[in-house]
């Protein structure tokens, strides 16, 4: 039995461009280990999907949904041979840089669009033995160049009036919340922070939350498919809260699932913010904010 | 052998004395004073005091008097030894030089709760149990959880025994489902035992699941944990669960730091060896791995969707935000505390923040700007209990406001304390000043009496006082705020003016509740103030209403705990016994503890004090008739079954009280208090032979007032206390105390010139020397008497050479007398008391045929005067010596087997040495006899070797000092051999 694993030197795994990727790759085999060659390849694309509602509409599309590769590299490390016994260490290095014209994303992984770069190792074997596979994901994050997050307070009041797409109004308490965000354009490592207050409310109020939502445009000239999913969900008040006490809006962007907002000719990956009240008899009441999330 | 004679040498004692005594040489130095120099470092000034000098003085003075476990701080080291009142002087200074010594602060951050805090604030674990105990509840309860399906589980395990391989495939799923996801849920109908238990059993998956390395469900766990604290289905067990479950999310808490510090090894520079972080590490030592961990954790937690769950984990964990930056800790709290606004119920919200504030302190005591947003934050959401919403809740679980109110008292105490905790007098104003803004209610207004520096509210008792009558009623209970306000009066002196007005204020309110309980809960706490600053009549008065709140209905017999507290807490600062039994309703007071048992213990502590504080004697008639009545009492409840301990306790506070009382010259009354003791105290040995032992004293005080010369009547009263004495000690259990007493007694009569009275005692002693047991209980050990005996014997011989013969009875008849009991006593075969005491009783008759004696009593006539060294008297003392010379050579003899080699030669060399120094050597028999014994005690070599040397050297310093001829040929023919 021989196993194959590679390690990156950088715990955290995150790469900017232009930097080198740098790590071992760990052979481990009990005996004599006849190889026919050890391939390392890096690449790093942009996969996109479309949604299931959105199929039969956009069957034409197909073509457009290949993949769109940023960076291919792919370089032999250890020529056809043999690996001695037990734990062989083969380090190596790799600059991290675009395919030309492309810019490197970065990472994320969402519903229909996930940007993604791996680093994998092959060892091709004899027909006998299966070949060796190891693929390990690492994080690209932008260089510092990237603009920067200018301060954007949003004030907000929500009351039944303020509410759009309500049928039944009669059915909607009295309520006035008032609130603030302190940017809607917000660094990618700072949580999203401000208050509300719920000045009055004839209802009691079981909950308020804050949604996370990624917006995901897939597109190209002919049309394009939109598509909103929440990435999570904050509760920032449980219970019928005291009236006029700010309560805090504070919520770290999970790592992964959000990026910088992205926008291509062929995808775009936005966020929003949605509040959401939600009264004792269970309905609720949404608000619905646009932020832009930038890595600087 | 031959028999041999024995020939006494005769002395001159004084001249002796004149030759051996030493030149005086003046002293500079005491010979005991130590020669080693302890310097024991004077600690002042706290605030001076900086972390870095005090730990190295520390470490240079080994023999310092401080103890090294506390040596990294230098507050709770400061304390040591200063008294209360500097300590919070003390206390004042460092809180305003705080911002001075944050640099500080921020290393021993990570330090111990213990190090920071002194013993004014109260611990979280003290708290812990009084809440487990108070908070109860008989409703059923339920727990929604995903790790306790036990049986569940089983059944999957039975089904995996179906054979088709599809089967099996779809049961591991469901089993990693069920292991995955977990099938939430709800446990219903479980008492508070099973609730308890399962808690329990949650804390015992947390840890089995962490050291199985499956942290994503250790985690779960925690969340699921605190999910619970949003429950407040049964309210009144709120406070109990609060505390079990935060005890797990502490376990959580302290297994995500360890196992990130035991991650965070790092190498230090210049060594390959990876070094596991120090107690108090910055974040640059801490290893990027280390770190991302971390921050994982962080990640994790923040992604929590339920506000309730996020909190309490968060705050579990908050100790491990030192791994990541310096400062996060305030910042981290600051959040945190902002956070709570979100929880909408009040009492989940309070306890959330008791939460927050407990691991505040615990990870940084100092940073403390978190407490104040929460006090607020909870001050203005507190009109939120006359909302609807918890209006409802309570009407659902059918529970009054006063009993939900007390709920929050845990955590309304813990946050105030926190915050009062070295809080400036300002702050501590400004806290009140927003309380009383806010909401005057009882609950806080208890809570700030609980909580904050006992000075501070003393200072200001009229205004609490006030406060607490303006309270509404609905809230809490009125007496309990009574209590406090007691508890802090007590701890702290109001102003002088002020004294009696709050106590009438507050005296009025007491004396109108109705319920006992709640009467006797106040009282117990006021008694304490009333009788630390007040005086006879006040304490008499408060008494007395006690007393009639406690009569109707015997409602005495259901709070004698509490009476007794009372007893005990007057006992603590009255110590003018007259004064105390001069009340009229003390021993009302006392008459109360109907209850045999109780009556004891309230006796105990009325004797055990009286036994501490009265320090001077008296003769107070009504200390004297309060004091027998309450140590009869306490002698008439010892009983076969009373444990040693408690008898000996007993028997020390009657002694101590027989001692206190002193009449004087008035020896007469004297004695008949002691002959009144004797009657109701006759139970107990201890207290008779205190008893003995007085009276003795009496005897010999007599003396000394007459100066020796006993008038007609103090020869009788004499003779009255040898009577008592010679009446008491029979009725004694101990033998061996008997021929103590005997012995003291008669010596005692023998001073005062009661010769018959002295007689009887020794004859009495003599013949009850067969009586003693052979062994005896000293210190819990049965030890063998026989080493007693011989002590006893000899002291006895001594006094022989001083008592007169009885002109009817022969010569030396008291020795006679002894001997022959002596004789027929049967000894322990192993020993050679009896060879031993034969020897003594030879140096005894040399000193007897002196022509005087060695002492003597002053206007005793001794043998010497009585017979003037007459030939008869001489040939009598010398026929017992004779006698006894081959009584002790017959013993001698009967030691010749090589068993008993070692005792035969060292009573041999014991012989010898008394020859050499009583017996005349000059002749022949005895000179022989001397060579003899030393030839025998060489026999097995078996002699204690330095002893045979001495014995040499001090012939041979005989022979040079005397010149003697006789020593030197004696000397010259004693060989050491080997």
């Amino acid at each position: 039995m021989a196993t194959i694993d590679i390690r990156l030197k950088k715990v955290n795994k995150t790469y900017r461009e232009g930097d080198v990727v740098a790590g071992i790759i760990i052979v481990e085999s009990k005996g004599v280990l006849q190889h026919q060659g050890l391939t390392l390849s890096m690449d790093g694309n942009v996969n996109l999907q479309l949604s299931a509602k959105s199929v039969g509409m956009f069957e034409a599309f197909y073509n457009s949904l290949k993949p769109i590769p940023l960076i291919n590299y792919s370089l032999e490390v250890v020529k056809p041979g043999k690996l001695p016994n037990g734990k062989t260490e083969i380090p190596f290095e790799v600059p991290l840089k675009p395919i030309v014209g492309k810019t490197l994303y970065e990472t994320y992984h969402g519903v229909f669009v996930n940007v993604q770069y791996n680093v994998k190792v092959d060892m091709k074997r004899s027909l006998l033995s299966k070949d060796l596979q190891k693929q390990c994901e690492f994080i690209v994050e932008y260089k510092a160049q990237e603009e920067k997050a200018i301060s954007k307070p949003v004030n907000f009041t929500i009351t039944p009036e303020t509410l759009s797409n309500v049928k039944e109004k009669q059915n909607v308490p009295k309520f006035k919340v008032k609130g603030r965000l302190d940017s809607s354009n917000i660094q990618i490592n700072s949580p999203l922070t401000g208050e509300l207050v719920v000045e009055n409310c004839s209802r009691g109020i079981k909950s308020i939350e804050i949604q996370l939502v990624r917006v995901e445009t897939c597109g190209c000239a002919e049309g394009y498919a939109k598509d909103a999913t929440e990435i999570q969900n904050i509760q920032i008040a449980d219970g019928d809260i005291s009236r006029n006490l700010a309560i805090p809006i504070y919520m770290i962007f999970p790592r992964l699932f959000t990026c910088p907002t992205l926008s291509t000719n062929n995808f775009k990956v936005e966020f929003e913010i949605n509040i959401v009240m939600v009264f004792q008899d269970d309905h609720l009441v949404t608000e619905n904010f646009p932020i832009k999330l930038t890595r600087f | 052998m031959a028999t041999y004679e024995w020939f006494q040498k005769s002395r001159d004692y004084e001249a002796e004395k004149s030759r051996e005594i030493l030149p005086a040489e003046p002293a500079t130095n005491h010979p005991l004073k130590s020669i080693l120099i302890t310097e024991v470092k004077k600690v002042n000034a706290p605030v001076k005091s900086t972390t870095k000098s005090t730990s190295k003085n520390e470490i240079s003075d080994p023999l310092g008097s401080f103890d090294p476990l506390g040596a990294s701080d230098p507050l709770s080291m400061a304390f040591e030894g200063v008294d209360p009142l500097s300590k919070f002087q003390a206390e004042a200074n460092v809180a305003a030089s705080r911002p001075k010594s944050s640099s500080f602060d921020k290393e021993k951050r990570s330090s111990s709760l213990n190090d920071e805090l002194d013993e004014s604030f109260e611990p979280w674990a003290t708290k812990k149990a009084n809440i487990l105990a108070k908070y109860t509840t008989s409703e059923k309860l339920s727990i929604t959880t995903s790790f306790l399906s036990a049986s569940d589980k089983e059944k999957v395990v039975i089904k995996t025994q179906t054979t088709t391989v599809s089967d099996k495939v779809k049961n591991r799923l469901e089993q990693l489902d069920d292991f995955e996801e977990g099938s939430v849920q709800q446990m219903l109908n479980l008492s508070q035992q099973d609730y308890v238990k399962r808690i329990d059993e949650l804390n015992q998956a947390l840890i089995n699941a962490w050291e199985k390395d499956h942290r994503v469900t250790a985690l779960k766990i925690a969340i699921q944990c605190s999910k619970l604290l949003s429950d407040i289905s049964v309210i009144p067990f709120y406070p109990s669960k609060f505390v079990l479950i935060t005890d797990i999310l502490d376990t959580f808490g302290r297994l995500v730091f360890d196992r990130l510090k035991e991650k965070a090894q790092y190498i230090p520079a210049g060594s390959g060896v990876p070094v596991k972080l120090p107690d108090k590490f910055t974040p640059d030592q801490v290893p990027e791995s280390a770190k991302e961990t971390c921050r994982n954790w962080f990640f994790k937690i923040a992604s929590i969707r339920e506000l309730i769950p996020r909190f309490y984990v968060e705050a579990a964990i908050i100790k491990s935000y030192s791994f990541l930056r310096p400062n996060d800790y305030a910042d981290a709290l600051h959040r945190l505390a902002l956070m709570c606004r979100g929880i909408g119920d009040p009492l989940v919200a309070a306890y959330a923040r008791c939460y927050l504030a407990r691991v505040g302190i615990m990870v940084a005591p100092s940073i403390t700007n978190h407490l104040m947003p929460c006090l607020d934050d909870f001050l203005k959401t507190f009109s939120q209990i006359q909302g609807d919403s918890v209006q409802n809740i309570l009407a659902m679980q059918k529970l009054e406001m006063p009993r939900y109110l007390t709920l929050f008292s845990p955590a309304v105490d813990w946050l105030l304390q926190c915050c009062a905790h070295r809080a400036s007098d300002k702050l501590l104003t400004q806290i009140l000043e927003k309380c009383k803004a806010q909401c005057n209610s009882a609950l806080l207004v208890n809570s700030i009496m609980a909580a904050f520096n006992p000075q501070f509210i003393a200072a200001r008792s009229s205004m609490f006082s006030e406060m607490i009558k303006d309270c509404e009623d609905t809230g809490l209970p009125k007496h309990m705020l009574y209590r406090t306000h007691g508890l802090c009066l007590v701890m702290a002196d109001p102003p002088g003016d002020e004294k009696l007005n709050v106590l009438n204020d507050v005296w009025k309110a007491v004396t109108k509740l109705k319920n006992p309980a709640d009467y006797i809960g106040c009282a117990e706490i006021w008694i304490d103030y009333v009788v630390k600053h007040f005086g006879k009549r006040e304490i008499n008065t408060i008494i007395a209403d006690i007393i009639k709140h406690m009569t109707p209905d015997r409602a005495y017999e259901d709070f004698y705990p509490q009476l007794l507290s009372i007893v005990s807490k007057i006992l603590v600062h009255q110590h003018d016994f007259s004064l105390l039994f001069a009340l009229d309703k003390f021993m009302p007071l006392l008459d109360m503890f109907q209850r045999e048992s109780v009556k004891v213990e309230a006796c105990r502590t009325v004797a055990e004090s009286f036994f501490k504080y009265q320090t001077e004697t008296t003769n107070d008639p009504i200390v004297i008739n309060a004091m027998m009545f309450i140590c009869k009492t306490l002698h008439d409840s010892v009983n076969a079954l009373t444990l040693e301990d408690e008898k000996r306790v007993i028997c020390n506070a009657i002694c101590g009280f027989i001692r206190c009382i002193s009449f004087g010259r008035d020896f007469e009354q004297q004695l008949s208090f002691y002959v009144e003791a004797r009657g109701y105290f006759s139970n107990l040995d201890t207290v008779l032979i205190q008893l003995t032992q007085s009276v003795n004293k009496l005897s010999m005080d007599t003396r000394q007032v007459v100066k020796g010369n006993h008038s007609r009547k103090t020869a009788a009263f004499v003779r009255a206390c040898a009577a008592y004495c010679f009446i008491t000690i029979p009725s004694l259990q101990s033998v061996y105390s008997q021929l103590q007493l005997y012995l003291l007694s008669g010596q005692v009569a023998l001073l005062n010139q009661c010769f018959s009275q002295g007689d009887a005692f020794f004859k009495a002693s003599i013949s009850l020397i067969p009586d003693l047991p052979k062994q005896m209980e000293i210190d819990g050990k049965t030890r063998a008497t026989e080493p007693l005996l011989i002590d006893y014997i000899l002291n006895f011989i001594s006094t022989i050479l001083i008592i007169p013969d009885n002109p009817e009875s022969g010569v030396m008849y008291m020795l006679r007398g002894l001997l022959n009991v002596l004789q027929d006593y049967t000894w322990d075969h192993t020993s050679d008391a009896k060879a031993i005491v034969y020897i003594k009783v030879l140096s005894l008759l040399s000193a007897a045929s002196q022509e005087s004696y060695i002492y003597h009593i002053d206007k005793v006539d001794s043998n010497d005067k009585m017979y003037g060294h007459d030939k008869k008297y001489l040939n009598e003392l010398k026929g017992m010596a004779d006698t006894l010379v081959n009584e002790i050579l017959n013993h001698l003899k009967t030691l010749s087997s090589p068993e008993t080699s070692k005792r035969q030669s060292s009573i041999a060399l014991d012989l010898l040495s008394t020859i050499v120094s009583h017996g005349d050597i000059s002749q022949k028999g005895l000179s022989t006899l001397s060579v003899n014994l030393w030839s025998l005690s060489q026999k097995h070599s078996a002699a204690d070797n330095k002893q045979m040397i001495r014995l040499l050297d001090y012939i041979k310093r005989k022979a040079e000092t005397e010149d003697n001829k006789i020593y030197k040929d004696l000397a010259s023919k004693l060989r050491l051999e080997s």
